[in-house]
């Protein structure tokens, strides 16, 4: 499996990380996202799992997790970076349909803009939540205070 | 007041609001319905809407989406009612308590008569605590 | 524009719950045209949460994110932690694992069983089943102590263990689940109403699948097959011998077919662990003193498809960040590929065949597409729903026969 990712995405790839066989975490540059993610789902036909959004100490990292089930269950991570101050990355919904709400919840929860989503409106909050309370960031107690 | 209690206790019209609750205390209520506890013997019905209802059973944290629901529930139930806040959650928060979508526990939105602790409360217990309130209107 | 006046909602079997509305459903006659989706009504912050608390509370936490799936979170969590630190858990605690996996699966079928059964107007069929879902619950009680939210998983095993004397009675108990499940699919593959009533609605095709990565029975319906439980064995799953059941034709007939018959499997596995655990003795659980730096990813096959939970941890006892992805939250979208264009009539079918969590499917209401005016509310629908069947069984002229059998 690493043999044939590396093959398909050569030069997109800027890390390895090889938990163990059957979780694989490659590092890319957020620019690329697309181009990596039509390579896994589309022409490889992995299965789309989820994202998972971490707010680091200097960035926020993006983890897009996809399912090969069929070649032993591995499972392959996507691991993007985007930046503090204005945190925003390229939305995927015209790739995978399924992706819309999983972005909105990110962009809702931790304040990560998906450029290009159709409906980045709340989702899980209120309607009326306040401006710029991200509850899922570091800087927000578990209270929401 | 007491009189109409009194009336109250011929036939119990249930009405069941879930504000943000795991689903397994409404499992269980529901769970009374069914023939192995079978409520409807003993006249206790689920109503259909909260305007015909005598006894709301609340489930759940109620978080700041439902607060608004609940009060209106509350409000359109004809008084005298009885609010029983089944399940942990209810009663005080339980393991959410600390949670930023906190706006109860319930009984910071409308007062309560009754609770039922429990993670969730056996269908047994819900009828004790219900029978236990009955008993205390004599 | 048909201008139907709201109906008295009838037959007070569920709760009811009026307003705020999860689905709004937009139409245009009797056709649906759009779906919209509101949600946020249960959401409790739970990852959130997670991260104030050390690893042994957070798997009593993510047990309470749902009632009916009580221990498929336990279980996807153990395996993100035990992903994480490279930990192999003893074999016994592989088959505990099984059986309370399993006999949870065969709860949340019987119990979506019920509530079709309802939906469709077969009220009877609703309250006897949960009755036979009773038996299950009684031998949750008996391994466990309390009929839901177990307490039974841990980092490295499983905290109680299955007496040899409890096992008979046990087993007794599934036998005879196990007599009323068979019944149960014989009296729906029979049933020439529920076949002219469910066969062709609700159809998801395998692209459908595909692009909203949906997962579970619903999945295997439409012939995609994907199993975590066979694409990436955990827990005994693969100490013991079962099959994964699909079928072809994605609509809500096979739905149906394919949780009766999974329910059926369970059992298997579930005797073939019993039997495994029978009259030996061993470890239920591996120590963990600590837990390394670095992440996990555990999935686990929960009734309604694929759990998924991604924890990262920075070496102290707390998790840094822990991401719970329900199988809920990929299958409810599609919606939006097998609603639109069907009728009315056949909404809360087609979402209760989706299985969402429970509560949520309590809160659709329809609107009409220009005037923007509420039409239907959920009891409205339900009463289409279960007044198409009687059609049906006009048209037809007969009724199942072996309904009458169980009940």
């Amino acid at each position: 499996m690493i043999d044939k990712l590396k093959e398909k995405l050569k030069d997109i790839i800027k890390d390895i990380k090889i938990h163990n066989e059957k979780k694989i975490y490659l590092t890319i540059d957020k620019n690329d996202l697309k181009k990596a993610v039509n390579i896994i789902f589309n022409e490889m036909g992995a299965r789309f799992q989820t994202v998972s959004g971490i707010e680091n100490f200097n960035n926020f990292e993006l983890l897009y997790h996809f399912s090969f089930d069929k070649e032993g269950g591995i499972i392959v991570s996507l691991r993007t970076f985007t930046e503090k101050e204005k945190p925003e990355i390229e939305s995927l919904t015209g790739l995978i349909p399924g992706i819309a709400w999983i972005e909105r919840e990110i962009w809702e929860l931790l304040g990560i803009n998906f450029v290009g989503h159709p409906n980045l409106k709340h989702f899980l909050l209120r309607e009326d939540w306040e401006e710029n309370y991200y509850p899922l960031r570091k800087g927000v107690k578990t209270n929401g205070k | 007041m007491n009189l109409k209690l009194k009336a109250l206790k011929k036939s119990l019209w249930v009405y069941h609001v879930s504000a943000g609750s795991c689903n397994n205390c409404d499992i269980e209520i529901l769970d009374l319905l069914t023939p192995r506890f079978d409520v409807e013997r003993f006249g206790i019905i689920l109503a259909a809407s909260p305007r015909h209802a005598d006894v709301l059973l609340c489930t759940g944290i109620v978080n700041k989406k439902c607060v608004e629901r609940v009060k209106e529930v509350y409000e359109q139930t004809p008084k005298p009612c009885v609010v029983v806040a089944v399940g942990s959650c209810a009663c005080s928060g339980g393991i959410f308590r600390d949670g930023y979508q906190m706006a109860g526990p319930l009984d910071k939105i409308i007062p309560v008569h009754v609770y039922i602790p429990g993670c969730p409360p056996k269908p047994e217990a819900i009828i004790a605590g219900i029978v236990k309130f009955l008993k205390e209107l004599k | 524009m048909a201008n139907r006046k709201v109906l008295v909602p009838i037959g007070p079997y569920h709760p009811l719950l009026e307003e705020p509305e999860y689905f709004q459903l937009y139409c245009d006659g009797e056709d649906v045209v759009d779906v919209e989706w509101i949600a946020g009504y249960n959401h409790r912050g739970i990852e959130k949460l997670s991260e104030s608390k050390h690893y042994d509370q957070v798997t009593f936490l993510v047990e309470r994110i749902c009632g009916i799936c009580s221990t498929s979170h336990p279980i996807a969590y153990c395996n993100a932690m035990e992903d994480l630190a490279g930990i192999e858990i003893p074999e016994r605690a592989k088959y505990i694992r099984n059986i309370i996996g399993e006999l949870e699966r065969i709860h949340s079928h019987l119990l979506w069983f019920g509530l079709a059964g309802h939906f469709l107007g077969y009220n009877t069929v609703f309250m006897w089943v949960w009755k036979y879902r009773e038996g299950i619950l009684d031998m949750f009680e008996m391994i466990t102590g309390n009929r839901n939210h177990y307490g039974m998983l841990k980092i490295g095993g499983v905290r109680r263990d299955i007496e040899d004397e409890d096992i008979p009675i046990l087993k007794k108990t599934l036998s005879q689940v196990k007599g009323k499940i068979q019944m149960l699919t014989e009296a729906v593959l029979d049933d020439p109403v529920l076949a002219a009533r469910l066969k062709g609605v609700g159809v998801l095709t395998k692209e459908d699948i595909k692009n909203y990565g949906a997962v579970g029975p619903i999945a295997r319906a439409s012939g995609v097959d994907i199993d975590v439980r066979k694409d990436d064995p955990y827990a005994g799953y693969n100490l013991v011998e079962w099959k994964v059941i699909t079928t072809e034709n994605g609509d809500v007939f096979d739905k149906t077919v394919v949780r009766l018959l999974e329910c059926l499997e369970s059992i298997k596995i579930i005797e073939q662990s019993l039997d495994a655990i029978k009259g030996k003795k061993g470890q239920i659980c591996k120590e963990v003193r600590e837990i390394p730096e670095g992440e996990g990813i555990g999935h686990h096959e929960a009734p309604r498809g694929e759990v998924f939970h991604y924890v990262r941890s920075d070496g102290t006892n707390r998790p840094v960040r822990h991401k719970i992805r329900s199988p809920s939250y990929v299958n409810i979208p599609t919606f939006k590929a097998s609603c639109i264009g069907e009728t009315i009539a056949d909404v809360c079918i087609i979402l209760a065949g989706v299985d969402p969590c429970y509560c949520c499917t309590e809160r659709i209401s329809v609107y009409d597409k220009d005037k923007n005016k509420k039409v239907y509310e959920f009891s409205d629908l339900v009463k289409m729903s279960v007044e198409k069947t009687e059609k049906i069984k006009k048209e037809i002229g007969k009724e199942g026969k072996l309904w009458k059998k169980l009940l």
